[in-house]
């Protein structure tokens, strides 16, 4: 019988929750790397057990880590499970650790800056890694969104990282942070075409790669933010919470942006709005049913300034027309008093029949549904705040 | 032989336990004690301070002889205590909210 495997980062470690194909009784294993944030943990499509996660701490930095047996034991890549410890010969290289800019003159990308909040320029500064997208190809290739904002690669499993500096040049000037920080948190990848990867970056917009990653383009036509932007209709700016993609139909995307749900029908080419007649049009997370294409789900939140469902009641919005028709998915989720958030890497959704969502909130949970939303339960209720939600589909 | 306390979270990563000693040659100062260190547990590189600039990372500390030293100049020397190994230097991570 199939298994999941969900991978939750939470802000005081990671724990990942297990469960034969019924999704009903889970074993919980964790706090992993115990104390630290936990942006993201993701599984390789290519081979399932080898899992990158992304450890960081505002004091202490960026640390990568990576399981090659489905999340039982963790390493720093380069450091082979098992060598020895106590010798400095032994000890692990910390290379994966180094992300550095691309200032190389080869490649001709002197650091440049981008805006801060005040209108001045800064220079490019690491903070950390807000998500790990491996390849759907190779599983030693793995993408990794970045603050500030930027697109590192390693193929080589995690050891070494190298920035695709191209992305700086749309307009990188005038990109700036948004509340959470100018951070690239969305990475897509077309499946039938590996030359082609979308990236989207908080109070920058989304963007869009045809020749893997060497040269980029807004893909911005037809958002609109009205009230956040002195040009409303602007390049580059747009604060892009997240998008997502059915893996058969990589011309069809959804965005859930700061406000206004979006759906392009041509690979980004153009947006048009599809809130229709959602109680607030803000959010973070979107996602897509795995064998419904047309079937998406957000999760609506008050405003940008109260980041909690409205009428303190947890909602996930369902649409299965692509979008404008939803319909409030409540059985099982609490309907008063509840001013959770769920952040824009906290959905996912399982590939079983029927197809499996889950998503954790601000306040420990992580609910699960395995009839597509029609009815939730809490798979964990008092875990630290969850940062990021994957699930793998094992045989 | 300098000895060099890290906070919790740095032990578990170079997996040690209590002080760690190091050999440092030349003058003992910052620059050369976090050298040393990074030498010998490279997984600390870009946790105590950032792998460019070399700048101490902003919630970090450096306490040696019950002196905050943190906004030393990396290259002055540091306490003859801390050079003859009679007091440690401490590494540790900021009070920062609760």
């Amino acid at each position: 019988m199939s298994k999941v495997r969900i991978l939750v980062g939470t802000r005081k470690g990671a724990f990942i929750l297990t469960s034969d194909g019924t999704r009903k009784q889970w074993d919980v294993s964790g706090p992993h790397f115990a104390g630290w944030e936990m942006y993201h943990l993701k599984g390789s499509p290519v081979e399932p057990n080898r899992i990158y996660a992304s450890q960081t701490s505002s004091w202490f930095g960026q640390i990568i880590q990576r399981s090659d047996d489905g999340g039982k034991t963790w390493h720093q890549p380069g450091t082979p499970p098992g060598e020895p410890t106590t010798t400095p010969d032994g000890m692990p290289k910390g290379e994966s650790n180094k992300f550095v800019y691309d200032t190389s003159p080869e490649t001709g990308k002197p650091l440049t800056t981008h805006q801060h909040y005040d209108g001045t320029q800064r220079p490019w500064e690491f903070k950390r890694v807000w998500h790990l997208e491996p390849s759907l190809t190779d599983q030693d290739t793995v993408y990794a969104g970045i603050e500030d904002a930027a697109l590192f690669r390693s193929t080589d499993g995690g050891q070494t990282w190298q920035e695709l500096s191209g992305l700086r040049d749309v307009k990188g000037n005038l990109w700036q942070p948004g509340a959470g920080g100018m951070c690239l948190h969305t990475i897509v990848q077309d499946q039938s075409n590996p030359q082609r990867i979308y990236i989207a970056i908080s109070a920058a917009g989304a963007f869009r790669t045809d020749d893997g990653g060497k040269t980029w383009r807004a893909i911005t036509r037809g958002l609109k933010s009205q009230y956040e932007l002195p040009d409303p209709s602007a390049e580059v700016g747009h604060c892009v919470h997240r998008i997502a993609m059915h893996p058969t139909r990589p011309n069809v995307l959804f965005m859930q942006k700061h406000w206004d749900v979006m759906r392009s029908d041509d690979a980004g080419e153009s947006w048009h709005e599809i809130s229709g007649n959602l109680p607030t049009d803000f959010g973070f997370p979107i996602d897509v049913h795995a064998h419904e294409p047309e079937t998406v789900y957000v999760v609506p939140i008050k405003s940008d300034s109260e980041h909690f469902p409205p009428d303190g009641k947890l909602r996930v919005y369902r649409s299965r027309t692509g979008g404008n028709e939803w319909e409030a998915l409540t059985n099982g989720l609490p309907q008063r008093d509840c001013y959770v958030n769920v952040l824009r890497d906290a959905m996912t959704v399982d590939s079983l029949d029927p197809c499996g969502i889950y998503f954790g909130t601000s306040g420990g949970q992580v609910y699960g549904s395995a009839n597509a939303g029609d009815s939730w339960t809490a798979i964990v209720r008092d875990l630290p705040p969850v940062l990021s939600v994957e699930v793998q589909t094992l045989p | 032989m300098i000895r060099v306390v890290l906070p919790a979270h740095l032990r578990t990563l170079a997996r040690v336990d209590g002080e760690v000693t190091l050999d440092v040659k030349g003058e003992v100062t910052q620059r050369s004690v976090l050298d040393a260190l990074e030498a010998r547990y490279p997984m600390l590189r870009g946790t105590i301070r950032d792998h460019g600039t070399l700048k101490r990372r902003a919630f970090v500390r450096f306490f040696a002889c019950e002196q905050d030293l943190s906004h030393e100049s990396p290259d002055v020397p540091l306490p003859e205590a801390v050079a003859t190994g009679a007091e440690p230097f401490l590494i540790v991570g900021a009070m920062a909210g609760g």
